[in-house]
């Protein structure tokens, strides 16, 4: 046992002397990832980390980094608990030459405590269709994105499918629709938009909390099946997402009219309903399955050098490959901020240019092997958010796959943009805040 | 031989009744307090003050109410995550109503307010005890959480229920938000929980303290011999909500900025400062220190050692932290039922014979 310990400590030195001697060799960039293993939320904390850490590792293992630069993961555990990412990003946040380039850190709230301090310290969060919705508004918020786009985009997106599988925005009147959400800030994100939509079109809304980590919901199904709503919203994460399905089967919610956010919508979610989750709907802004030459490029240089983050067989699943369309967008992100600056020595405020300069389009998606994976993008200073644009997808349980079922619905820019001027502009009152103009 | 007091005689009363007798503990805690004062402020960074010593200051102030209700009266709380919410939602409150207000009174004031709050739920003590007690204050736990989650007026109809800490300053130096610096905010939690964890060792040694500590050991002798149980034990709620009311102020708005209420306040959090209490020595101040420290701080060395020094994985080293936070729990209650602050005890009085034990 004590000489194993010194074995360990040993190897663990000579690592330590190996990674310095690396390290002062070339420019590194640090991307830092806020991963969560462990805890009720590793279900879907795990193949997102998985994904984003391959797509990392092929550019390495492939390009030999971006531009020339080798980047260095830091994998850091939060446990999806915000005290813990905020200790993970105390943690990270100077390391190496370049500090850490941009957090990405799979949690609202954690997105929430990060956006105040990373301003501060100048490093760009890239909140990949969650954290705080009003953060689109780049004028209040320089250091944060939110693309492709926010969960107030989403439920409005949802509400547009509801109305045409119903025959139209006026068939909505009187319909009964309910939102069954994790009862955090992430879970609380869609009720104002939901509001203004019921007010304006007329269906009832009505709202079912379910408390962290979500793992007991008997009671809300229970009401689900008593005031029979005609359709079912989920703003759901972990374990929840799979308790729901399972509830919505045991009291036989019509799948098909159980719409869940796209991060309640992953093979681990529906899987443990089995046949009875057949048809159930979720929002979705790329593609699943491993099917694309990114994924045969990730198998043939992350896999077969056996650097690879999790399973073989699990790439492609859904959650996998949004960690996989995250660090796309990051990297081009900083291709983008390497290339304004004319340097790959890149910073926090470097990253921060590439992002407000963002454009993935089609040519340029084709040429990193995600044909028709995902959609293009352009961000600018102002806004945040992207293309705004969403699509749903359906659970076939038969062939365990994801389809898309939708075309990309635009969000509702008269609804949603009001929104996120009010709730910004509070923002920025309450923290002194004074918006900066973009030209 | 390191703690013989031979030779130090006292000749006064106020010598016999120091806080610390014996000149080592004095010197002891003064070099602490130079340390803490002189030194660490100058070597501090943000890591250190964001992880590692606010959380430690704050979790030891609202050890040292809850050890005021649990350990010194008796009255066994699972409430504490809920007070917290009180003292945090306090303090947001009069801080977005009285931009200007200085954050001291804030602090202050937030803690009145949880002490009335504690008042409250401390009603049902003059009724029941024991295990039953700790179900009422459970209740005081849900019930405010759900209080703080459902009524907007509390996080000024935020959109997603969130509150954020303003930028509030104490005497012109910003203490709060995202601009401060790590000493400033560092020195302003150290000092309050310096100050209040002096009023709370004479409290506990004085009659207040005395009448809650007859309460706890047998509340029926202390009747018959003139406490009144219903001042006492009301007055102990009080005292531990205050403590615990400013513990959640400083938790929300030095510490973490912004809060939800189920998460930052959940019923792990009662837990966990229950733990604290427990661990570190009930019915004793410096065994909330020590208990804040083991809870708060262990799991960060275990994880720095594991990660930056062996080289392990991150979830991997989760694993292991978790397996062994449970692992030394057990031990060390093992080892001394009666927390490490009996420890530290019976360490002092080895220290005293050393090295010739008799």
């Amino acid at each position: 046992m004590k000489l194993r310990n010194v074995k360990a400590s040993l190897i663990g030195a000579a690592l330590a002397v190996a990674l310095l001697g690396q390290s002062a060799a070339a420019y590194e960039l640090t991307m830092p990832s806020l991963d969560y293993r462990t805890g009720p939320y590793a279900p879907n904390g795990i193949p997102f980390a998985n994904g984003y850490a391959d797509y990392l590792t092929l550019l390495n293992e492939r390009d030999g980094g971006i531009e020339g630069a080798t980047i260095n993961i830091v994998a850091c555990e939060t446990a999806y608990n915000t005290k813990q990412g905020v200790e993970c990003y105390e943690k990270t946040k100077d390391v190496g030459e370049s500090g850490a380039l941009v957090y990405q850190p799979l949690s609202t709230g954690i997105t929430y405590q990060l956006i105040p301090k990373s301003s501060v310290d100048e490093i760009p969060i890239f909140s990949m269709g969650y954290g705080r919705t009003s953060a689109a508004n780049g004028e209040v918020f320089p250091w944060v994105f939110n693309f492709p786009a926010t969960y107030w985009d989403q439920a409005t997106v949802f509400v547009q499918y509801i109305a045409d599988q119903e025959g139209g925005m006026d068939k909505l009147k009187g319909k009964k629709i309910a939102l069954v959400y994790h009862n955090s800030a992430y879970g609380k994100e869609p009720i104002r938009t939901l509001e203004v939509l019921s007010e304006k079109l007329g269906f009832t809304l009505q709202l079912l909390p379910v408390d962290h980590p979500g793992q007991e919901q008997k009671a809300t199904w229970l009401q689900v099946r008593r005031e029979r709503p005609d359709w079912v919203l989920m703003w759901g994460w972990g374990v929840m997402n799979q308790v729901a399905i399972k509830e919505a089967a045991s009291i036989r919610f019509p799948m098909d009219h159980f719409i869940g956010v796209w991060w309640s919508g992953s093979e681990n979610d529906v899987m443990p309903a089995g046949e009875a989750a057949d048809g159930y709907l979720s929002g979705a802004f790329h593609a699943a399955g491993d099917g694309f030459p990114v994924h045969e490029d990730i198998k043939k240089h992350v896999y077969d050098a056996d650097k690879g983050a999790g399973d073989r067989d699990r790439i492609g699943e859904v959650l996998y490959n949004r960690g996989v369309v995250a660090a796309m967008w990051t990297t081009e992100a900083i291709r983008t901020g390497m290339k304004i600056h004319g340097t790959n020595e890149v910073k926090g405020t470097h990253v921060r240019d590439g992002f407000e300069a963002l454009n993935v389009d089609e040519a340029r998606l084709n040429e990193l092997g995600f044909e028709g994976f995902t959609i293009p993008v352009v961000v600018t200073c102002q806004d945040h958010a992207g293309p705004q644009k969403v699509a749903l997808q359906q659970w076939d349980a038969k062939e365990k796959k994801w389809n898309m079922v939708s075309k990309f619905y635009d969000s509702m820019a008269d609804v949603v943009d009001p929104l996120v001027k009010e709730d910004s502009m509070a923002y920025a009152k309450e923290n002194n805040i004074t918006p900066r103009t973009c030209n | 031989m390191f703690y013989r007091e031979s030779g130090q005689f006292k000749t006064s009363y106020p010598a016999d009744q120091a806080i610390f007798p014996i000149a080592q503990d004095r010197w002891g805690l003064i070099a602490v307090l130079v340390v803490a004062y002189g030194v660490v402020p100058f070597l501090i960074d943000d890591y250190w003050s964001n992880a590692v010593l606010l959380p430690f200051l704050c979790y030891a102030m609202a050890a040292l109410g809850l050890n005021i209700l649990v350990g010194y009266c008796g009255q066994i709380s699972l409430g504490t995550g809920g007070f917290m919410a009180v003292g945090a939602y306090a303090a947001y409150k009069i801080m977005t109503t009285f931009p200007n207000l200085d954050f001291i009174p804030v602090v202050l004031a937030a803690g009145l307010i949880t002490a009335a709050v504690g008042v409250l739920f401390g009603l049902p003590s003059l009724r029941i005890k024991g295990f039953y007690l700790a179900v009422a204050t459970l209740a005081a736990q849900f019930f405010l959480v759900w209080v703080f989650n459902k009524f907007g007026w509390f996080n000024n109809y935020n959109a997603t229920g969130q509150i954020t800490a303003p930028p509030a300053s104490v005497f012109g130096i910003l203490v709060t938000g995202a601009h401060t610096h790590p000493a400033v905010t560092y020195l302003f939690c150290l000092s309050f929980v310096a100050l209040f964890a002096l009023v709370a060792k004479n409290l506990v040694r004085n009659r207040v303290g005395r009448s809650w500590m007859a309460i706890r050991d047998m509340d029926i002798a202390a009747e018959i011999i003139g406490v009144r149980p219903l001042t006492t034990k009301l007055s102990a709620f009080a005292v531990s909500s205050f403590y615990v009311g400013m513990a959640g102020a400083l938790y929300f708005a030095v510490w973490l900025g912004s809060a939800e209420p189920t998460e930052a306040f959940g019923i792990d959090q009662s837990f966990l400062v229950l733990f604290m209490v427990i661990i570190g020595g009930l019915g004793s101040i410096l065994g909330s220190f020590l208990g804040a420290a083991f809870i708060v701080l262990m799991p960060i060395l275990l994880k720095n050692v594991m990660v930056d020094s062996l080289g392990m994985a991150a979830v991997t080293a989760k694993h292991v932290e978790i397996l062994l936070m449970g692992l030394l729990i057990i031990f060390f209650l093992i080892v001394e039922p009666h927390g490490l602050a009996r420890l530290w005890q019976i360490l002092k009085e080895k220290l005293r014979l050393w090295p010739f034990p008799y």
